[in-house]
C-alpha cells in the first residue's frame, strides 16, 4: 500500500499499461521533455522513448486523426488533451471518424482520449470545461470519469485494454487534493459499472468526478440532521449503469442528482428520464438537479462559486427533497 | 520516357481504368432505375488518376479513398459486387447496409481505411498509420486522396503538417479537378499549383498530369519510394477535370461548357488506349478481350447485387461497440526485444543540435530529432553525444 495522488495514480496507470504491451503509445502537446503541462506524463520519454511518447504540434485533430490511425494499424494509443476544453477543436474525428468506426464498417479504434477537465482551478472559459455529454450522445464512445486515485489508475488501465474510443475525462481539481492508498498489486475497475460509495435509506444522491466529494461531503453534513443519504460514484456516463441507481433508488424513493456540467443537457436529465421510465412507483418525490448554471465557467472566484455546486448547495437540496 | 511497366501490366491498368468507367456507367442506369439507394458520385475523366496511384502501391501498404476513388478500390483487390452492393445497401456490402458508396474497407488483408464525408480527417489518420508502421518495423507507405476543395480545410493543415515533422511515409494525392461541389479552385485558394502548399510543410511537392495514366502511376511509384525510403512525406497535384456533376443529382450547368470541351479531348483513357496502341502493346483483338471480360464480370456482380437481400431491420440495433467481435493486433515486423523492456534511457532534454546557432536561428526539428530508424532514434535525440548512447545501452 501506498498513498497516492489522483495525478500519480494516472501516470501510475500509464507506466505499468505501457510496460506490459509495446502496442501502448502515448501521443500529445508537451507529453515528452516536458511532461505533460499537469506533469502527468512526467518520466514516460526517458523509460519509453520518442517512439512511444510522441509530442506534436498543437494539432488536437491530427493527434486524434493519427491515433485512430495507429489503433487501426494495431496499436492502443493514448492521446492526451492538454486541456480538455481543447477537445472541440477534434470533434469531428472523434465523433464522425473514432465513433461511428465500429459500427459503420466493423473497424475498432482501440483509443484512450485522456485530459484535464473540470472547474474550481479559476482557468475561466476555456479551462474549466466539463464537456462529458456531447460524447455522450454520440454512440460508439464509450465516457469515463473517476473520482478517486483507485478508480482513476484501474479505469485507465481498462479504457487502455478497451477496443473502443474510450473518452477518459481527469478531473483536475482533485489531480493533488485526493490521495488514496493504492494496492502494490496489480487491479483493473470495469467501465460501465457505477458503485456506491456511502449507504443511506433517506435519499440518493448521484454523482461522479469533483462533485462525489461534495457530495459526500454533503452526506456527512445531513448525517447530522438525521437524514441519511446513499451516495452513488457513476464512475462511467457511457454506458450508463442504469441497475445501481434503479436499486439504490427502490430502496430510497427519492434522487439528487449533482454534477458540475451545466444544466441544460446534462446527466441529470437523462437520469431524471430514464429513472422515471423505470422506477416510477418507487419515487416519493421530484427527482431534483444540482448543476452548474447554463452559463460558461466564469473567471473570478466569487463568479466561479456561484456558478458551480458545493456541498452547501448539495444540503439545502436534500434537505428540501428529504421533507417529501 | 522509360518506365518500369511490363506488358502485362500495363494491360492491367488499362483493365482497371476501363472496369472503373463501365461499373460508373452501370451504376448511372442503376440509379437512374431508382436501385441506388443514396448518392452517387462519379470519377468520370479521373480514373487515370485513382488507377495509377493506387496501382503503385505494394500488398503490404494501406489507402484510404474519397469518394471518387472507386479505381483505387478496385486496385486494391474489391470486385464490382463489392462496390455495387455499397450503393444498393444490400445485406451483402462489405458494411451490411450500414454505410453507403465507397464508405467501406478492410484492415486486416487490402489494408484499406474507409473514408468519412468530411475532407481532410484521413490525413492525420494515414499518418498515424505511417507512424505506427514505421514503430512496427513494416516499411509500409499510406496513401490518401483529396480534391482541390479539401485543402481549403483545417485538418488538411494539421495533417500535413504533423506528417511532416514525423517524416511519416505518407502520399497524398491532391485531385484537382477544378470543381469543389459547384465552386471553382479560383475561388479556393488564390494558388495557380495547389502542390505549393506542401512548401508551407516543408515536404515535396510535384504536379503531374492526371489524365495521362503512365505519367500517374510514374510519378506515384517515384512518391511511394521517397516516402518509403524514410524521406518524409509526398504530396502530388495531379491536375484534373470532374467530368460531371458534384454527383447524379447535379446536372453541372455552373460549367462553362468550353471547359468540358477542352477537357474531353484529354480523356484519360482515350489517351492510355492511344498510348497502348503506339507502343504496341496490345492489338484489338486483346482490347475485345478485356472488353468482354469487363463487361462479364459487371453483369455478373449486377445480378448478384440485384439477388441480394436488404439488411435485416433490426440490424440498425448492433454493432455500436466492439464487444470482443474484432481482435486489435499489431503486426510487429521488427523484434520486440528492441522496445521491450522498456529501456529508452531518453534524457528528457532538447538536444542542443536542434538548434542552429545557439538558438539564434532554428532550423526544422525533423532534421535532427526524427529518424527513419526509430530504435537509433532515441539515443540520438537525447542528447547526440556518446555517454546519451551508452545510456540508451547501446
Amino acid at each position: 500500500m501506498a498513498v497516492t495522488t489522483y495525478l500519480e495514480a494516472i501516470r501510475q496507470a500509464l507506466f505499468e499499461e505501457m510496460d506490459r504491451d509495446p502496442a501502448v503509445v502515448l501521443i500529445g502537446e508537451d507529453v515528452g521533455v516536458y511532461g505533460g503541462a499537469f506533469k502527468v506524463s512526467e518520466g514516460l520519454l526517458e523509460k519509453f522513448g520518442w517512439e512511444r511518447v510522441i509530442e506534436t504540434p498543437i494539432s488536437e485533430s491530427a493527434i486524434v486523426g493519427a491515433a485512430v490511425g495507429m489503433g487501426y494499424a494495431g496499436l492502443r494509443p493514448v492521446a492526451e488533451m492538454q486541456f480538455i476544453d481543447f477537445i472541440a477543436c477534434c470533434f469531428n474525428q472523434i465523433t464522425n471518424f473514432a465513433a461511428k468506426s465500429h459500427y459503420r464498417w466493423g473497424a475498432p479504434v482501440p483509443l484512450v482520449l485522456r485530459g484535464p477537465s473540470g472547474g474550481g482551478v479559476r482557468g475561466g472559459p476555456f479551462h474549466s470545461a466539463n464537456p462529458e455529454m456531447y460524447f455522450v450522445h454520440t454512440p460508439g464512445l464509450k465516457v469515463v470519469c473517476p473520482a478517486t486515485p483507485y478508480d482513476a489508475k484501474g479505469l485507465l488501465k481498462s479504457a487502455i485494454r478497451d477496443n473502443n474510443p474510450v473518452l477518459f475525462f481527469e478531473h483536475k481539481f482533485l489531480y493533488r487534493r485526493i490521495k488514496e492508498n493504492l494496492p502494490e498489486s496489480e487491479f483493473t475497475v470495469p467501465i460501465g459499472k457505477a458503485v456506491v460509495r456511502r449507504e443511506g435509506r433517506d435519499l440518493t444522491i448521484v454523482s461522479y468526478a469533483a462533485m462525489l466529494h461534495a457530495s459526500l461531503e454533503a452526506a456527512g453534513e445531513l448525517e447530522k440532521e438525521g437524514i441519511e443519504a446513499e451516495v452513488i460514484d457513476l464512475r462511467t456516463l457511457l454506458p450508463l449503469d442504469r441497475e445501481t441507481m434503479l436499486a439504490s433508488v427502490h430502496k430510497t424513493n427519492k434522487l439528487l442528482v449533482v454534477h458540475e456540467d451545466t444544466r441544460t443537457g446534462g446527466i441529470a436529465g437523462e437520469i431524471a428520464a430514464l429513472v422515471t421510465e423505470s422506477a416510477f412507483e418507487d419515487l416519493d418525490g421530484p427527482i431534483r438537479r444540482v448543476t452548474s448554471l447554463d452559463t460558461p465557467v466564469p473567471y473570478a472566484p466569487q463568479l466561479e462559486e456561484y456558478f458551480m455546486p458545493n456541498a452547501a448547495k448539495v444540503v439545502a437540496a436534500a434537505r428540501e427533497l428529504a421533507r417529501y | 520516357m522509360a518506365s518500369t511497366l511490363n506488358r502485362e501490366q500495363y494491360l492491367e491498368l488499362y483493365y482497371f481504368m476501363r472496369l472503373n468507367r463501365e461499373l460508373e456507367e452501370q451504376m448511372v442506369r442503376l440509379f437512374r432505375q431508382n436501385k441506388i439507394v443514396g448518392g452517387l458520385y462519379s470519377s468520370f475523366g479521373q480514373e487515370a488518376i485513382s488507377v495509377g496511384t493506387a496501382y503503385a502501391l505494394g500488398p503490404g501498404d494501406w489507402i484510404a479513398p474519397m469518394i471518387r476513388n472507386i479505381g483505387s478500390l478496385l486496385v486494391r483487390g474489391f470486385k464490382p459486387r463489392d462496390i455495387l452492393t455499397q450503393h444498393m445497401a444490400r445485406y451483402t456490402s462489405p458494411t451490411l447496409g450500414k454505410d453507403g458508396t465507397s464508405h467501406f474497407g478492410d484492415l486486416k488483408t487490402r489494408h484499406v481505411v474507409s473514408p468519412i464525408s468530411m475532407l481532410g480527417d484521413l490525413i492525420p489518420v494515414m499518418t498515424g498509420i505511417a507512424m505506427a508502421g514505421r514503430y512496427l518495423g513494416q516499411k509500409i507507405v499510406t496513401m490518401t486522396w483529396i480534391g482541390d476543395g479539401g485543402t481549403s480545410t483545417g485538418v488538411f493543415h494539421e495533417g500535413l503538417n504533423l506528417a511532416a515533422v514525423q517524416k511519416a511515409p505518407l502520399v497524398l494525392i491532391v485531385e484537382n479537378n477544378q470543381w469543389a461541389y459547384s465552386t471553382p479552385v479560383e475561388r479556393q485558394a488564390p494558388l495557380r499549383d495547389l502542390a505549393d502548399r506542401a512548401k508551407a510543410y516543408g515536404m515535396e511537392s510535384v504536379i503531374v498530369d492526371g489524365n495521362d495514366a503512365v505519367a500517374v502511376e510514374r510519378t506515384a511509384r517515384e512518391a511511394v519510394a521517397y516516402a518509403r525510403a524514410g524521406r518524409g512525406p509526398v504530396l502530388i497535384e495531379a491536375k484534373t477535370m470532374r467530368m460531371r456533376g458534384h454527383a447524379q443529382h447535379d446536372a453541372a450547368e455552373y460549367v462553362p461548357k468550353e471547359m468540358l470541351e477542352a477537357w474531353k479531348k484529354r480523356d484519360p483513357l482515350d489517351r492510355y488506349e492511344k498510348f497502348l496502341n503506339e507502343n504496341k502493346l496490345w492489338d484489338p483483338k486483346t482490347k475485345k478481350e478485356i472488353d468482354a471480360r469487363i463487361a462479364r464480370e459487371i453483369q455478373a456482380d449486377v445480378e448478384f447485387a440485384e439477388n441480394s437481400p436488404f439488411p435485416p431491420p433490426e440490424l440498425a440495433a448492433q454493432g455500436v461497440y466492439c464487444e470482443g467481435c474484432h481482435t486489435v493486433e499489431a503486426d510487429w515486423k521488427r523484434a520486440k526485444e528492441e522496445v521491450m523492456p522498456p529501456r529508452s534511457g531518453v534524457k528528457p532534454e532538447w538536444p542542443m543540435q536542434l538548434f542552429t546557432g545557439n538558438g539564434t536561428q532554428l532550423s526544422p526539428a525533423n532534421k535532427v530529432a526524427i529518424k527513419s530508424k526509430p530504435g537509433k532514434k532515441s539515443a540520438r535525440a537525447s542528447s547526440g553525444t556518446k555517454s546519451g548512447r551508452a545510456k540508451a545501452g547501446r
